[in-house]
């Protein structure tokens, strides 16, 4: 490891007031965690594993109980969360857009809190359009609530990109998209990924979206990180778990390969 | 067709432009003034379930205060406030009329705005509250960017009530002073002209329907994100508003204002003395309706410039007297007291108008009543009415010290009704106004009182400290002073209380003025 990790986990914990009990739920339970520069990284597991809680450590939407987040060599407490999250981009499940603001409005959210000048994010929005394959003179002054699911996805992904950030936190991204959809933009991502030189973070609990799309894979099972590495590093891991989670995209690859001949997987 | 034809709708149109441009500049003021309280308080308040429910809790036990009542009061709460501004930094300013009006109507205004604001801010997903924190919005920019624009559809329905709420209550300003369209509904209750009274509730209802049509095209705008709704709302209320206000201010504001109480003599005596000063060349308008405790304050105050009162009522009343003078006396140590404060007492109108028990001749024969020592054997078994506020004035406790009076019963009455109410048997005697002309028409008998216990109550002119020395002002009065005695009066009244074409003060004051040898 000759470079730094872009974002480190040391012991991170976190835990929830659970309701009027006096005891606290343990969301994230000492996590260790280095995401590489230009790594994407895929974060699986069932809905309250902590999957989330890690993600929103990143950019200090939460606080950590113990332990340190390191964003780009700085620990995210010594840094004022709003500037952290202003270079960080942000995609939330279901597009999270403003349904009060049009397309451009939305997308052009972060660069005007910078204070970009107006021309620069008239362009910009343009070209984010283009970047996430939406006709601009056709979408730009539209309202989220007229676009199709897959639409609001791709102008959520150009939000997240607008003040251009090195590092991309996505949460449940393409989890609500019909099956066709999600695969095409989840493709298209991986593009963007690469060609821009992001760092990815996407928390997913589809185990075979994360085998499609990332590099790496931590698996999370109750706030605790059981397992790690690449897909066919996982397959060899003796966590019974994780031999769970991969059990589903196994035999949908098999039963696909028997059922399309000359196709192959992989 | 008689009915459409009837002068007296020419009479109510006549004042419409400065009554309804009047109430919307209150309602205006008072929306206006709760918004800039309320929305702040809402935005504190919504994360802090105690502040919270403190101030829902205060705003909704304003709201059952009796819209009257919270205006009523706030006439002496900024009396006492502006004599102490005067006290301790040396100014003062008027409690009368738009400020107390604006101030009452504010804060009964706040629950809808507050309740809606806190809704609606609490309503916003919290999907999109993080999502907003997520692309980098500090709270406050997530508030006006995200949060408020959300919001708006409901806290703009919370608008739509209050500026209902508003319209309405506004009606019950004129007793303190403030001008709306209320002017038509007491000075018609008053003087039972019911086209006034139909007149005034169509025109505030008709203003109110407008307002809320407009805010509720403004609401749905918003909440569909239909900008044309929203812009046509924002225009119909634009233009109602210049509309109404442009009339009012335009208007050349009337040098001499003429106050009037809430009777019918005193709504003839305004119009008269208006008349006088417009003959005499001079701008002049009448505020009627006002309390009495509220009218003399407002003269002493310059927010009036002339008005009749009666010497007993300020005697006992205003400066609290209990010692009787007789009449002569009386009216000149009251002079003295009055200039004290700088208001002149101009001089009598040559009649009097004194409160007095009252029943039907015939059953006072019958029963051998002629003065209140004969009554007060039989009291015990009669009931008895006064207006609204003759069981609280001293002259009643005078009479019950005096004669040792105790009824059976007793209620308040809308004065108009009294004299029906006694002639008919409704109640046994009534504590009537010696002026009044329905005395004679019903054949009822004003009793004796043997121990004066009841002041004398001549009508006095009453000139505001600024108009001391004001000699046109004077001299256009001068031929009212001494000439109207009481049987003019009576029939004056007594026309005034009828319900047709003639009745309305401004015809009644005519009549009186050719009466008394004007030209």
């Amino acid at each position: 490891m000759a470079l730094a990790p872009l974002i480190a986990y040391a012991h991170v914990r976190k835990s929830f007031a659970n309701g009027h009990d006096a005891e606290r739920v343990a969301a994230v339970d000492d996590v260790s965690l280095d995401i590489a520069a230009g790594e994407f990284l895929a974060i699986v597991g069932a809905s309250g594993s902590g999957k989330s809680t890690l993600l929103r450590l990143a950019n200090r939407l939460l606080a950590p109980d113990s332990g340190r987040v390191m964003v780009e060599g700085e620990d995210v407490r010594d840094v004022d969360p709003v500037r952290l999250r202003r270079r960080m981009g942000y995609v939330f499940q279901s597009g999270g857009l403003f349904p009060h603001m049009r397309v451009a409005d939305n997308i052009a959210v972060t660069p005007r809190l910078l204070g970009w000048p107006a021309a620069e994010i008239a362009a910009r929005v343009d070209e984010l359009l283009e970047l996430v394959r939406l006709d601009c003179s056709l979408h730009r002054d539209r309202l989220p609530h007229e676009l199709s699911g897959g639409q609001q996805q791709r102008v959520g992904v150009a939000r997240a990109l607008a003040a251009r950030p090195r590092i991309m936190l996505m949460d449940e991204p393409f989890g609500a998209l019909d099956p066709l959809t999600r695969d095409t933009l989840g493709d298209e991502y991986r593009a963007l990924h690469r060609r821009l030189a992001l760092t990815t973070v996407m928390v997913t609990h589809d185990m075979t979206a994360a085998l499609l799309l990332a590099d790496r894979i931590a698996v999370m099972r109750a706030g605790r990180v059981v397992a790690q590495g690449q897909p066919a590093e996982l397959s060899n891991d003796n966590e019974p778990y994780v031999a769970e989670l991969l059990r589903t995209p196994r035999r949908q690859a098999e039963r696909l390969n028997a059922l399309l001949p000359g196709a192959s997987a992989g | 067709m008689s009915f459409l034809a009837d002068p007296r709708w020419r009479d109510a149109a006549a004042h419409l432009p400065d009554y309804l441009g009047s109430h919307v500049q209150v309602s205006l003021a008072a929306l206006a003034l709760g918004l800039v309280i309320s929305l702040p308080l809402a935005i504190l308040a919504r994360n802090h379930a105690v502040i919270r429910g403190i101030l829902l809790g205060l705003a909704s036990v304003v709201q059952t205060v009796p819209g009257l009542a919270l205006l009523a009061l706030f006439y002496p709460l900024l009396l006492a406030i502006a004599s102490l501004t005067l006290r301790w930094f040396g100014f003062d300013f008027s409690a009368f009329g738009f400020l107390p009006a604006m101030l009452a109507l504010a804060l009964y205004s706040m629950l809808p705005v507050l309740r809606n604001t806190i809704t609606g801010l609490n309503g916003v997903d919290p999907a999109l509250l993080e999502a907003a924190q997520g692309v980098g919005m500090t709270p406050r920019q997530s508030l006006f960017t995200v949060e408020l624009p959300l919001a708006l559809p409901v806290i703009m329905a919370g608008i739509r009530t209050s500026a209902v709420w508003v319209i309405g209550t506004a009606t019950l300003s004129t007793p303190i002073g403030q001008t709306s369209l209320g002017n038509y509904i007491f000075a018609g209750l008053q003087t039972q002209n019911w086209v006034l009274v139909l007149f005034g509730c169509v025109a505030s209802a008709l203003l109110a329907l407008a307002v809320d049509q407009f805010l509720t095209l403004i609401e749905r705008g918003l909440r569909e994100r239909k900008r044309l709704h929203t812009m046509l709302g924002s225009v119909g209320i634009a233009v109602l508003v210049t509309a109404t206000l442009i009339p009012s201010m335009a208007r050349a504001p009337s040098t001499y204002v003429v106050g009037a109480k809430t009777f019918a003599e005193q709504y003839v005596l305004s119009a008269l003395i208006e008349q006088r000063l417009q003959a005499a060349g001079l701008q002049a308008s009448t505020r009627e309706g006002l309390g009495s405790s509220v009218i003399f304050q407002a003269l002493a105050a310059n927010n009036i410039d002339v008005y009749v009162d009666y010497s007993g009522t300020l005697w006992l009343n205003q400066f609290h007297r209990t010692d009787m003078p007789p009449r002569e006396r009386l009216l000149a140590e009251l002079k003295e007291i009055l200039a004290k404060q700088d208001v002149t007492l101009l001089g009598a109108l040559g009649f009097e108008n004194a409160y007095a028990l009252v029943m039907p001749r015939q059953r006072a024969d019958a029963l051998g009543i002629h003065s209140i020592t004969d009554l007060a054997a039989h009291a015990p078994m009669l009931s008895i009415a006064g207006d609204y506020e003759f069981f609280s004035r001293p002259e009643w406790s005078a009479l019950q010290k005096a004669y040792g009076l105790s009824f059976r019963r007793q209620r308040q009455m809308q004065p108009d009704f009294m004299y029906a109410a006694v002639a008919s048997g409704d109640v046994d005697v009534i504590a009537g106004y010696t002026s009044e002309g329905r005395i004679k028409e019903y054949d009822l008998e004003t009793l004796a009182d043997p121990k004066h216990a009841i002041p004398p109550y001549d009508a006095v002119l009453l000139l505001a400290p600024r108009r001391a020395h004001d000699a046109a002002l004077q001299e256009a009065l001068k031929p009212l002073l001494e000439r109207i005695d009481i049987a003019t009066m009576r029939e004056a009244n007594l026309r005034a209380s009828g319900s047709n074409a003639n009745s309305s003060p401004a015809a009644v004051a005519r009549w009186l003025w050719q009466r008394i040898g004007g030209q």
